[in-house]
């Protein structure tokens, strides 16, 4: 398949395993680990599909995935949530926010690869 | 020659005159057509009765005797009369508008209906009266003796029959009928007859004097600069307290109180009177010295001065004349004791014996009927009784000179009433205890400095208490009291008496409250104008049924009220909402009223708005009662709405409490599900790369299984901080403390950290000077902070060369240790959080703690009875930790 995948995360172990797990499949995985500059990376990287944290240092996921929507170039642009708070109301934000998909840590390797393969498929 | 029968038949014939002429009085009254009898003339002529027996004949004897000092006695009431017409004008609105009757009535009522003071104004008043009346019964029976040289004439029967005819007089038409107002239309017009006969009595004497004695007024003004009356010099000090005197027994004496205010029916009246009554006086006046000179020089040495009036008349064979001069002197004497008769039976009864009885439990049942009976039996006996002791002071007394002197002993008796009567209608601080006092102490220095010793010396105060004092009280000589000495007897007790009846009003009123109905009534009697603006009188006032129902729409609201009208006016057969005033209407509305703002205030205000019906104190004090009432009962309700406030206040607070508790909660337990998720992520994502990466070199399966282990690890502290953090927070931590030293703890903290980690880049600096300072901590739980702290230094200080400076010093009995590093610091906005669990700042990837180290730190100082902060202001991180120093240990 293929694609660039920005991976938005803090948490150097968990960067280390998506990074292992898309790589794998043929991903070409870009890393950023500030909230604050997170915009900057999307529109530098011009990914094909986010994977985006939800506690970030300085930013909070959901702001980002907020501006994220509001502007014009990556309005479509395929966002996976990830939270470690994973209760009822994070779920709903992320889908207020305009999450294309949310997942909840712990997660599965092989969801987190069929759910970035649907996302840039669809 | 005229005999005593004849005089006798004279003085019977006169006295059936002044019946008749007051009966028909009273008859024209009852029918209304009396308005003549209440002229501002006859008014004036009433008040002459300030002019007595005394006057009549005792003024020429005063002139003989003292010159010009007589002129005093008309001095007074000229003055109050012009200068003081105000006050008057005051006392007779005050009168008029509270129904007062008699003086102390105002008195009594002005102090809050005071009983006490009623009675004591009464005891006054009957004590300076009684020997007037004797002296009026003394002028009688003496004329009586002057027509009868021949005859021995029995003096005492002639004063008992005299008493006796006057005492009829004044049952038969003072207490005709009980008049709300205390009017007697009869007693005033044979009053103001027998001030008629006097002037022309004491006139035609006068012109006898100045034109047929004397060769006309030439003569006789030469004959006066001859007589030895020129050559007295006047006395400063008692012209000024005589003057005084009299015009304050104008107002103050029972009679003259009664005639000025109680009896006038009009307040114009006294516009008339000021310059009338004066007038009066002047022509009463002007003829006295003449007399009194004619009679010094024509009669024998030795005659009683105060009798020529009388004698010098008879000198010349005038029997006609002298008849007349008799008659005058007569009305003077019967004039007097019937008003001092009626005004004191008034206070007597409604003072005395009214109080009692209704006390004595037989008021309250009985009808109004028998009420009105009891008070005139009171008043009928009052009468027998003031003149009784009249006649009996006069037989004990025995007349003559010290009789004599009694009409200005008592002027002075009375006089003391005047501090609280000015002071009660002029100011508003003056309190019943201050007028009580006032008018007692007034009272026993009058009875003590003038009344005693006025029966001579050696009679009731004995020689030894004049020349030493009462057991040889210098100070308490009754004619020189507090060592006032070489004063006129007079003078001095007008000057003790009132000087201490007005100091103690004056102190006892400041100095004590006044209850609320006195305070009341000082307000209406001070404001006694702004209470009754009107001169014109009630009932002439027209009250306009249109008037009515705007108040009454005002109180039970406008349909209510126009129905109450429209059934009222069909009723008196009318149409539209208008109905006739009439009293039925009247008492119905005001019904209808009081269902909406209580009886009392509908009473008053049909009363304010119709004008016929007096706002009585009373009716007042109800409505203040009934809206005192209404104000308790809002002021519960406010408290009872008060409270539901605050118990609603109160749950909202406990409310917000646990709201905020149920948030902080929810915050802790999404932190700690963070906590936990993130390494179980790494953990499961390696795993399930370990389970199907078969072909996986063998240094990424190393690598990813460090990884696994090194999470665990971090699962692993978290738990144990959160356990720990729980038992510190609620109390449930043992600790064991023993003595210890700083030095030795940081010891153990520092290897602990060696010992656990790899050797890090960071420096520990200590300055070891102060590291032995004693302290009873539990050494393993202090370790456990000290190590947190070091650790994050070795964390977050992101210097080129880390170092740890630790410095422990002595600050105020507690021990300080300091960890400063050389970093960048914690942000100002971030020192406050820092000791927050969870608060970790920096990238946590970095520390790798669970960010509860300083919360538990915080803890762990809490329970070691010290505390760590953050200090501020040292270039890096800096953390001092404070123990309280052990102070037992630096013993050893």
């Amino acid at each position: 398949m293929g694609g660039r995948v920005l991976l938005i995360e803090d948490e150097p172990n968990i960067i280390e395993a998506i990074r292992f797990i898309l790589s794998r499949d043929g991903w070409a995985v870009d890393v950023h680990s500030d909230g604050a500059t997170a915009i900057d990376a999307v529109a530098r990287r011009s990914p094909d599909v986010i994977i985006l944290d939800v506690m970030l240092p300085n930013r909070s996921g959901y702001d980002i995935l907020a501006d994220l929507r509001a502007a014009e170039g990556t309005r479509d642009l395929p966002v996976l949530m990830l939270t470690a708070r994973g209760q009822k109301q994070d779920r709903e934000m992320a889908e207020r926010y305009g999450a294309s998909r949310f997942m909840t840590k712990p997660f599965s390797n092989s969801d987190v690869l069929t759910s970035v393969r649907e996302l840039v498929g669809s | 020659m005229l005999t005593f029968n004849l005089l006798v038949a004279v003085c019977a014939a006169y006295v059936g005159f002044l019946f008749l002429v007051a009966f028909a009085a009273e008859k024209r009254a009852r029918r209304g057509r009396a308005a003549w009898l209440r002229s501002p003339l006859v008014y004036t002529l009433a008040l002459s009765i300030y002019c007595t027996g005394w006057t009549f004949y005792g003024a020429v004897g005063y002139a003989a005797r003292s010159g010009l000092e007589f002129v005093t006695i008309y001095l007074g009431p000229t003055v109050i009369m012009i200068a003081w017409w105000a006050l008057l004008r005051k006392l007779v609105r005050i009168g008029r508008t509270q129904r007062v009757t008699s003086i102390a009535d105002l008195v009594s009522s002005r102090y809050g209906k005071s009983t006490a003071l009623g009675v004591l104004v009464t005891l006054l008043c009957i004590v300076g009266t009684t020997p007037y009346i004797a002296l009026q019964l003394q002028s009688v029976t003496l004329a009586f003796a002057v027509f009868s040289p021949t005859e021995a004439v029995d003096m005492n029967g002639t004063a008992l029959w005299v008493a006796l005819g006057l005492a009829l007089f004044t049952i038969v038409f003072g207490t005709r009928n009980l008049d709300v107002n205390e009017r007697h239309h009869g007693v005033v017009i044979a009053i103001a007859v027998e001030a008629v006969v006097k002037i022309v009595a004491l006139v035609a004497v006068g012109a006898f004097v100045v034109w047929s004695v004397a060769g006309g007024t030439g003569d006789i003004l030469r004959m006066i600069e001859a007589s030895p009356i020129a050559e007295y010099r006047v006395q400063p000090e008692r012209w000024v307290t005589l003057t005084f005197l009299a015009g304050a027994a104008f107002l103050c004496l029972p009679r003259m109180f009664h005639v000025l205010v109680v009896e006038n029916s009009d307040e114009r009246h006294l516009a008339t009177a000021a310059w009338a009554f004066p007038l009066y006086l002047l022509l009463i006046s002007l003829f006295v010295i003449p007399i009194a000179v004619a009679g010094l020089a024509v009669m024998p040495e030795g005659a009683n001065p105060d009798l020529f009036v009388l004698t010098v008349p008879l000198e010349f064979d005038r029997e006609g004349l002298a008849m007349l001069s008799f008659l005058g002197g007569f009305s003077s004497a019967t004039s007097m004791v019937i008003v001092a008769a009626i005004a004191l039976s008034t206070m007597v009864s409604n003072h005395i014996v009214l109080p009692i009885w209704l006390s004595a439990g037989q008021g309250g049942a009985t009808v109004s009927g028998d009420v009105r009976n009891v008070v005139l039996l009171a008043r009928r006996m009052s009468i027998a009784v003031v003149l009784g002791l009249g006649y009996l002071y006069y037989r004990f007394s025995g007349g003559g000179e010290a009789l004599a002197a009694m009409g200005l002993i008592a002027f002075v008796g009375v006089a003391q009433i005047l501090p609280a009567l000015i002071g009660g209608i002029f100011w508003r601080g003056a309190t019943r205890i201050g007028a009580g006092l006032g008018v007692s102490i007034g009272f026993a220095v009058w009875i003590y400095t003038l009344f005693l010793p006025s029966f001579g010396v050696g009679d009731v105060l004995s020689a030894a208490t004049f020349e030493a004092g009462p057991y040889g009280l210098a100070l308490l000589r009754p004619q020189a009291l507090f060592g006032l000495d070489g004063m006129d007897p007079l003078v001095h007790a007008v000057f003790w008496s009132l000087a201490l009846n007005t100091g103690a009003f004056v102190l006892g009123s400041l100095l004590s409250f006044p209850h609320p109905l006195e305070r009341l009534q000082g307000a209406t009697f001070v404001n006694i104008y702004r209470y009754s603006d009107s001169a014109r009188g009630w009932g002439r006032s027209f009250v306009e049924a249109e008037d009515l129902l705007v108040m009454a729409q005002r109180i039970i609201g406008p349909m209510e009220a126009q129905a109450l009208f429209v059934s009222v006016a069909a009723e008196q057969g009318k149409e539209g909402y208008l109905p006739d005033v009439t009293p039925e209407f009247l008492e119905r509305l005001e019904r209808e009223l009081s269902g909406s703002v209580g009886a009392a205030t509908a009473h008053a205000m049909l009363g304010q708005i119709t004008g016929g019906v007096t706002v009585s104190v009373e009716d007042l004090m109800r409505v203040a009662d009934e809206t005192a009432q209404m104000m308790e009962y809002s002021s519960q309700l406010e408290a009872k709405s008060e409270e539901l406030q605050r118990t609603a206040r109160q749950l909202r607070e406990a409310n917000a409490k646990l709201t905020t508790l149920s948030i902080q909660k929810d915050a802790f337990l999404s932190q700690i599900s963070h906590e936990l998720r993130t390494p179980m992520t790494s953990i499961r994502a390696f795993s399930e790369i370990l389970m199907d990466g078969d072909q996986m070199n063998r240094a990424d399966r190393r690598k990813y299984s460090t990884i696994i282990h090194d999470e665990t690890l971090r699962l692993t502290r978290l738990l144990d901080d959160l356990l720990d953090l729980s038992v510190l927070e609620n109390g449930q931590v043992t600790l064991n403390e023993a003595p210890a030293t700083v030095g030795a703890v940081l010891d153990r903290a520092l290897a602990a950290i060696e010992s656990r980690a790899e050797p890090g880049s960071l420096k520990i600096r200590r300055e070891r000077a102060r590291e032995d300072l004693p302290i009873y901590t539990d050494a393993d739980r202090l370790a456990q902070v000290f190590i947190n702290i070091v650790s994050n230094a070795q964390k977050y200080c992101d210097a080129e060369a880390p170092e740890l400076r630790i410095a422990v010093q002595e600050i105020g009995g507690s021990v300080a240790v300091d960890f400063i590093d050389n970093g960048s610091g914690i942000p100002k906005a971030s020192q406050a959080l820092i000791f927050e669990k969870f608060a970790r700042l920096t990238d946590q990837r970095a520390a790798g703690g669970a960010g509860l180290g300083l919360a538990i730190c915080r803890e762990i100082m809490l329970r070691l009875g010290g505390s760590v902060d953050y200090l501020p202001g040292q270039g890096g991180a800096a953390f001092r930790v404070t123990l309280p120093r052990a102070e037992a240990m630096a013993a050893q």
